[in-house]
């Protein structure tokens, strides 16, 4: 299949990861492109791991599964990696965008992972919504990091959204802070030894 | 006002679209159908479609009443009131919601209501689970109500809209489920193009009644009446209700073809209303789907083509009733056949698709090498890879006189 590109979004209920999935999907569309967004099932609580998954490419899509072989791994929650492997399945010269306070020396990734992606989305999500909701941030972080999806976009998709815990002014300046908040690193060029801790 | 002004994007796409999930691309089609009544009462994975009715409802997108009763039972019940008084109805139920529901569900077809409900397919218990499979829609099999199978989120718009085409034809006045696979399908969000209010009033035209039952104070007359028995005409009577039922659900797999053919005219929308024969007619052997796995099964497909298989496809979209004729010709083609189910089939120790297969196989008068496939129990994934393994499994089979066990996809996920 042409240009497929499979991404995985990891979070806690309750952060909303599944409707920032349907969002990126909506700005993905928006931009010419077919996109499916597929959330991960359980019985819905707050605070358990939850993933959602997208498939995107310029030819129409028609599985309708889990992703299990992630090109890019989106973590909008900082200790969810601790109880689920966020890496499991990755492609060859995949890309991460994590939530994290930490700086790039202090991770560890494994071989499969080409790009980071940082954002210290709990801290932008306090000082917006003063609740540590992170997914808007963290799609302006995907944005910035890939490539993928212009900020235009997503921030179109997020005007067409009913929200129910948070103000649409509110998810707009998250998705740019996001955006402009994010630092990006290729692993080969900074010469970051990557190993899983 | 549209159905799905509220995330509707007037001028990005033409025709008009919108980014929904299953569940809410099956209310858009509700919303276009205009209901009188819709009657709802929620369950996984089944509840966000009434809750986007109810929402349309609450913003005077859809005029129709909400009927917000105490369980499914209820539903149904109330609902064929609603019919019996000449109106169009809906509803939407799944797994634990349609057996709670039976009582008033196996009544529907027999006195030929022509309802549409939507059935968001789930496994049944036990064990617990609240996920996806077509358990629920298997079991009812014999109800007498159509089932119509959607693959995508489009084709669930577009068959919840044809749906009331075809329940309510003068030859058919039958209910009809519309399934789509919960889960994948229901919570899937993807684009869907939108057809124009206008156009789906023209395609469906006034709500036609039954009026053979419906009530009207001026011509007073018993509905349901006591019959059967081996005394008097009750036996002969009861049998002509049941043969009439029967010959309606003949007659529907003739009208089922022309709405579909009539929808692709109007819309430009094809989808296949009995079976899609996929990369069939080269083909030495093929695989049956139903439902939303169909779409990860064409992809593996394909792959295999690329390897120089010669494998096609045969998706089930009616399953009642059972297009025998179309299932027999594209058996005829193939030399092996593998049965993909996502239910099984308690009697016949294999999936139900398969059964039917078995008996559409004798219709053509070669009998080959089949075997059942069951995957995609309680919200199990069926992906290409395993599409992959079915697609080898069948390639190999020989002829095998006798029963043969059924193979469980996920019997090692």
């Amino acid at each position: 299949m042409p240009d497929l590109h499979e991404l995985r979004i990891h979070g806690r209920g309750g952060q909303g990861a599944v409707l920032a999935c349907s969002i990126l999907a909506q700005a993905l569309i928006d931009d010419g492109k077919h996109a499916v967004s597929i959330p991960s099932f359980g019985f819905e609580r707050r605070g358990a791991p939850v993933a959602a998954f997208l498939r995107f490419s310029d030819a129409p899509i028609r599985a309708m599964t889990n992703v299990y072989h992630p090109d890019c791994v989106i973590c909008i929650d900082p200790t969810v990696a601790k109880t689920v492997d966020i890496y499991a399945g990755m492609k060859a010269g995949g890309t991460v965008v994590l939530t994290t306070k930490s700086a790039l020396d202090e991770l560890k990734f494994p071989d499969s992972v080409a790009r980071v992606g940082l954002c210290d989305a709990v801290g932008i999500a306090l000082s917006i919504y003063k609740r540590p909701v992170t997914n808007a941030i963290m799609l302006g972080a995907f944005a910035r990091t890939s490539g993928l999806v212009s900020l235009a976009s997503l921030k179109e998709a997020l005007q067409q959204m009913e929200f129910r815990d948070a103000g649409l002014s509110q998810n707009l300046t998250a998705a740019e802070r996001g955006y402009n908040e994010t630092q990006v690193y290729d692993l080969a060029k900074v010469g970051h030894a990557a190993a899983v801790a | 006002m549209s159905v799905a002004t509220a995330k509707e994007r007037p001028n990005t796409n033409t025709p008009r679209s919108v980014v929904v999930e299953g569940n809410e691309a099956a209310a858009i089609g509700v919303g276009l159908s205009r209901p009188d009544v819709v009657a709802v009462y929620p369950i996984t994975p089944q509840s966000s479609l009434v809750e986007h009715i109810s929402q349309m409802i609450a913003d005077g997108r859809l005029n129709a009443s909400l009927m917000n009763v105490e369980g499914e039972h209820a539903v149904l019940n109330g609902l064929q009131g609603v019919a019996l008084a000449g109106g169009r109805t809906f509803t939407a139920t799944s797994g634990p919601g349609i057996a709670f529901m039976f009582e008033p569900y196996v009544r529907t077809p027999g006195l030929r209501l022509p309802m549409v409900a939507s059935l968001v397919t789930r496994d049944l218990l036990s064990p617990q689970c609240v996920w996806g499979g077509q358990q629920d829609a298997m079991v009812v099999r014999e109800a007498g109500w159509i089932q119509m199978h959607c693959e995508t989120v489009q084709e669930i718009l577009d068959t919840t809209v044809m749906a009331y085409k075809i329940a309510e034809h003068r030859d058919v006045m039958l209910p009809v489920n519309v399934c789509h696979d919960g889960n994948y399908l229901s919570f899937g969000v993807t684009r869907v193009e939108l057809p124009e209010q206008e156009q789906v009033d023209k395609f469906l035209g006034p709500a036609a009644t039954n009026w053979h039952i419906a009530l009207d104070p001026l011509r007073p007359m018993g509905v349901d009446p006591l019959t059967g028995g081996s005394g008097g005409p009750g036996a002969r009577n009861f049998v002509r209700y049941r043969k009439g039922e029967c010959r309606g659900m003949q007659n529907a797999l003739r009208v089922i073809s022309e709405v579909h053919a009539e929808w692709a005219e109007r819309f430009g929308r094809s989808h296949a209303p009995l079976i899609e024969e996929y990369r069939l007619d080269d083909a030495d052997y093929a695989l049956v789907t139903i439902g939303g796995m169909t779409g990860a099964a064409k992809d593996a497909v394909d792959i295999a083509r690329d390897q120089g298989e010669a494998v096609g496809l045969i998706k089930v979209k009616t399953f009642r009733p059972f297009p025998l004729e179309a299932m027999t010709k594209a058996l005829a083609k193939v030399n092996r056949v593998g049965v993909v189910d996502r239910s099984v089939s308690f009697g016949w120790n294999s999936g139900p698709v398969y059964a039917e297969t078995l008996g559409a196989l004798y219709h053509t008068g070669k009998p080959i090498p089949a075997v059942s496939f069951i995957g995609g129990l309680a919200g199990a994934d069926i992906t290409a890879e395993h599409f992959a393994r079915a697609i080898a499994l069948t390639r190999d089979l020989k002829w095998q006189s006798g029963p043969r066990e059924p193979v469980w996809l996920n019997e090692n996920d």
